[in-house]
């Protein structure tokens, strides 16, 4: 079973995080996101079983960024931001 | 979980051999600590210190190239400035000249890998040209250096990567 992680705040629309929790620029992102005090859900692929983050990437990852490298954050289901981009997230969500 | 001793004794150990390789590690300290901590999560995990900021399968052999310094970083610290974790900086960055952020991954997917490593593998088989050379010659994908021995060295002398990051290159 899936756990994702949810973090209270202001409802900007459905907000993924698909993260990884070792990597710097991840924790850059959620920590942007707790500043802005967005509501988010996110995921750590690396924390999961094998099978579990090999489905998430090849159901969900995969569609938005096929290169499946993290932070991915998938706003509303229509748009992706991969990558640590403080300008691209608070012009979506700030 | 390692402890803060251990993070700040890879750190200084990373420090250390970058500076005296010619590389830097990223100046902000607590972010550099970071990575090293996640180097040292991925090494608990896996058994080697995978990059912090990608996906490691678990497989050693499928992820010698993100086996950091992975086979990536110096082209990236050429176009980039900084490596895709950034642990890595350019002179400039270091002395505060300019910023590291977040850079595209160059790591080609697994389908395209494997193709490459199928095709390396043909083309060394093969053996064209140059087989008048008394001896092999060895390629360190992390840093570049060559050498001219029957074996590639255990520690690349260079970038300190292991013998199993050597390809044959003539």
């Amino acid at each position: 079973m899936i756990e994702w992680k949810h973090i209270e705040g202001k409802n900007k629309g459905k907000v993924r995080l698909y993260a990884l929790s070792t990597c710097v620029w991840c924790k850059k992102t959620k920590k942007l996101l707790d500043q802005l005090g967005v509501a988010y859900d996110h995921l750590d692929i690396d924390l999961l079983s094998d099978a579990e983050s090999d489905k998430i990437e090849a159901e969900e990852v995969k569609k938005w960024n096929p290169k499946l490298n993290y932070p991915t954050m998938v706003v509303n289901d229509s748009k992706a931001i991969v990558g640590y981009s403080e300008d691209e997230v608070k012009k979506l969500l700030g | 979980m390692a402890t803060q001793a251990e993070i700040d004794k890879l750190y200084e150990k990373l420090d250390r051999e970058a500076e005296a390789g010619g590389y830097h590690l990223n100046p902000d300290i607590e972010f550099a600590k970071d990575l090293a901590a996640g180097l040292l999560t991925n090494e608990e995990r896996y058994g080697y210190q995978a990059c912090p900021c990608r996906r490691a399968s678990g497989i050693k052999e499928e992820d010698l190239d993100i086996i950091c310094p992975c086979d990536y970083r110096d082209p990236d610290l050429n176009q980039y400035e900084a490596c895709y974790c950034a642990l890595y900086v350019s002179g400039r960055i270091k002395r505060g000249e300019s910023q590291a952020h977040t850079i595209p991954e160059r790591r080609p997917p697994k389908e395209v890998r494997d193709k490459m490593k199928e095709e390396q593998e043909k083309k060394a088989k093969e053996g064209k040209g140059l087989s008048i050379l008394p001896l092999p010659v060895w390629r360190c994908k992390v840093c570049g250096y060559l050498c001219a021995r029957e074996e590639p060295p255990e520690v690349c002398p260079i970038c300190k990567a292991t013998k199993e990051r050597f390809e044959r290159f003539i």
